[in-house]
């Protein structure tokens, strides 16, 4: 049988993507996009793993569910079987996972724990913290759903990844099974250390000369150059975030990255009739309107000047986001536009924006 | 700006204008603010008189030349050029640069000739370079160093705001000397700290030398971070950590000091969020661990909030929207439309005010400020004198 037969085939609406990395600016919402992102996949039938890295729950606090731990659970389920598990990647369960996949050295893993080498490996060595993490959302990509692993490519491979091949792995020949994941979505650090975090393989492979984090960071650099992975940048449409959502882009195109979406997030919405910036003058008008249904006239007055102000700021803001969108979409890549929620994100907000990007994605 | 809720207005000025403040950190998730934050209120400080220096993490490029920190040696504190030094204050900026400054406590600690051995090192160049983790430990030494040049009055400063490394978590910072403090007095240091061969530790350790070592601590340790990490990365650490004893023995010291004075009184947090749902959340964690640490938290700075056009805040949301249908009906469509937009923005304001006050829950003792989201970012002394001023509801 053909591998392409047996792989679960939907459309595939981000173009054979497999693993989509989540990164923009500090503030600029990548959780919630990575986060909208998982649901909208599952949306479509996808199994989705969504994998945190910061050790922030930020996952946790957009589903309303309890923080999690660190390991694969279940948090929400979409249409026709789809579902989103979600992941905290902790440097620590990554370093016992690792030791105990490839070396079956579980005990040693504790005995490292004793003398504080994972005290070192996840705080002092900052480089190799990032490889860990970065290496157990690799494992997780290349997953298939009898356990064995693959190269996590675009489709599940014949052969079991050379170097992959931990000793006893024992992975079957036959491939043509499918993932454990449709897709993974990281919500990876923000632009300012995205290019250390995912190119920390290319350094490492360097420092470490061949030795085994070395051959597992080779891989990731291979997976993370394919086509099976985009990168998408989450952007305001405001001044810095688009500054570094273009630097992240040639940081990221120059290391050979694949881009994926640039996604513009809290973009203001028109209101029609508000926005007039040549306005300041009509104040007198609303005054006399607002009056005539029902405000008292000083009050109406008054009202009406706090109002064509909001309408001017509106305007300015709307006139400075279509500036910016088009730098961004000067990046040659679509730009997929989520609304800026009226009042606070709750799980209701955040299903629309699923629903949003879903829409959006090529 | 007046503060949501039953939280008290952060009197900024009475603050500043106390000369018994010297030290101001300013800390929060990334993309909040600090920065500008930390750079404002150094701003309004030294145009009120104080003698101020502020350290800047990664300011925006516009930001740093508005800051006077455009280029050159830009991590020794400068003069800033267009603050009002009428009232007898000044202000000096710099950049936190963690390579160089670990670079100096390198050549101090060391002798020349290890120390520039320790700086080939190529695992050092790693630690040092790397973004996460290395800015911690740094920021907090820069900081001591800053403190300690104005109390020895050496300095033209004598008040100190700091802003933070963007770190993977606001906390990381608060954390690094007890991390630091633990992997040093972790065994894995005493079991890398031994001399591996009479040159120093740059040349090979034999297998069997490391399996030694360990064997008898806690049967293979060595061997098995030999396997994972590769034989030549763990030769690198061990004699980057050899090296690097000396310099964070001394660095963990004075971190623990500067820790300690951050407790006494005349130091202050200032937690920085915007107002929205992640940033409240990861503030909301930062106030409780300062509480925990028994850190003083001097105020909670909410950036970019939605504020209301004085006159139009007296319209509530509902009303607003109710006045917009009418209004549409009649043809108004110019009014209906200002009316819509309002709607909208006081739903939004009240949702923020709502947020920040679940934030803060029944704590009384944080004081909030408030700065007014702006269409473009600051990038000059006079925009970082408006964020001030709005701070101090001026």
């Amino acid at each position: 049988m053909p591998a392409d037969a047996a792989a679960p085939a939907p459309t595939d609406p981000a173009g054979g993507v497999r693993l989509h990395v989540v990164t923009g600016k500090g503030g600029t919402g990548k959780t919630t996009v990575a986060t909208a992102l998982a649901l909208a996949l599952a949306g479509e039938g996808r199994r989705v793993l969504l994998c945190e890295v910061e050790g922030r729950q930020g996952v946790a606090r957009l589903l309303e569910v309890d923080d999690l731990p660190p390991r694969e659970t279940e948090v929400a389920e979409g249409a026709g079987g789809g579902r989103v598990v979600a992941l905290a990647v902790e440097p620590r369960s990554a370093l016992l996972l690792y030791l105990d996949t490839f070396y079956r050295q579980g005990r040693a893993g504790a005995a490292l724990e004793k003398v504080g080498a994972v005290d070192f490996i996840t705080a002092v060595a900052p480089g190799l913290r990032d490889i860990l993490l970065v290496g157990m959302v690799y494992e997780a990509t290349r997953r298939r759903v009898d356990g064995t692993r693959g190269s996590g490519g675009t489709e599940p491979d014949a052969q079991p990844d050379a170097d992959g091949g931990a000793p006893g792995s024992g992975a079957p020949a036959s491939g043509a099974v499918p993932w454990a994941y449709d897709a993974v979505v990281l919500d990876a650090p923000p632009t300012g250390r995205i290019g250390a975090f995912l190119g920390i393989g290319d350094e490492l492979a360097a420092l470490a000369g061949g030795g085994p984090i070395a051959g597992q960071a080779a891989s990731v650099a291979r997976l993370l150059r394919s086509p099976a992975t985009a990168v998408h940048l989450v952007s305001l449409l405001e001044d810095l975030p688009v500054q570094e959502t273009v630097e992240a882009a040639a940081e990221l195109a120059d290391a050979g990255l694949p881009l994926g979406l640039v996604v513009a997030n809290r973009v203001l919405g028109e209101v029609p009739g508000a926005a007039a910036d040549d306005a300041a003058e009509d104040a007198a008008g609303v005054a006399a309107a607002l009056a005539g249904a029902g405000l008292d006239g000083a009050a109406a007055r008054e009202v009406a000047d706090g109002l064509v102000r909001q309408g001017a700021a509106r305007a300015v803001a709307l006139a400075g986001q279509r500036r910016h969108h088009e730098v961004l979409a000067g990046l040659g890549r679509p730009v997929a536009v989520l609304p800026q929620a009226p009042g606070a994100l709750d799980l209701a907000g955040l299903y629309a924006l699923a629903d949003r990007l879903g829409e959006q994605l090529p | 700006m007046s503060a949501p809720g039953r939280a008290p207005a952060w009197a900024v000025d009475a603050l500043l204008d106390d000369p018994a403040t010297r030290t101001l950190i300013c800390c929060g998730s990334g993309g909040v603010g600090k920065t500008t934050t930390a750079a404002a209120l150094a701003v309004r400080a030294a145009e009120r008189g104080r003698r101020v220096v502020v350290l800047t993490v990664d300011p925006s490029r516009r930001l740093a030349q508005a800051l006077g920190l455009a280029d050159g040696a830009t991590a020794e504190p400068r003069p800033v050029p267009g603050v009002d030094t009428g009232a007898g204050g000044s202000l000096h900026a710099a950049v936190l640069d963690a390579r160089a400054t670990l670079d100096a406590l390198v050549d101090d600690a060391l002798p020349p000739e290890r120390a520039a051995q320790l700086k080939r090192n190529p695992v050092y160049g790693s630690v040092a370079g790397s973004f996460s983790g290395t800015q911690e430990y740094m920021a907090m030494e820069r900081l001591g160093q800053l403190r300690e040049a104005a109390l020895s009055g050496r300095a033209p400063w004598e008040l100190v705001v700091v802003d933070t490394p963007p770190s993977r978590s606001a906390l990381d910072f608060i954390d690094a000397p007890a991390r630091l403090g633990r992997f040093l007095d972790g065994r894995l240091v005493t079991l890398l700290r031994r001399p591996t061969t009479a040159r120093a530790g740059l040349a090979a350790v034999p297998a069997a030398v490391a399996g030694r070592v360990t064997s008898s601590i806690s049967g293979g340790v060595a061997a098995v971070m030999d396997k994972v990490l590769g034989g030549a990365l763990v030769r690198d650490v061990q004699a980057l950590v050899q090296g690097l004893d000396v310099v964070f023995g001394g660095f963990q010291q004075r971190a623990l000091a500067t820790s300690a004075a951050l407790a006494a009184p005349g130091s202050g947090f200032v937690v920085v969020t915007a107002a929205e749902a992640d940033a409240l959340a990861e503030a909301r964690f930062l106030l409780a661990r300062l509480a925990r640490d028994g850190l003083p938290t001097t105020a909670l700075v909410v950036n970019r909030a939605t504020v209301l056009a004085p006159g139009a805040a007296r319209l509530g949301a509902e009303e607003a929207a109710r006045l917009a249908g009418g209004l549409a009906a009649a043809g108004h469509e110019r009014a209906a439309g200002l009316l819509r937009l309002h709607a909208e923005l006081a739903l939004t304001a009240a949702a923020e005010a709502a947020a920040v006050g679940r934030l803060l829950g029944d704590r009384d003792d944080v004081a909030v400020a408030t700065a007014a989201a702006r269409p473009g970012d600051v990038h000059d002394v006079a925009g970082l004198r408006e964020v001030a001023a709005d701070l101090a509801g001026a």
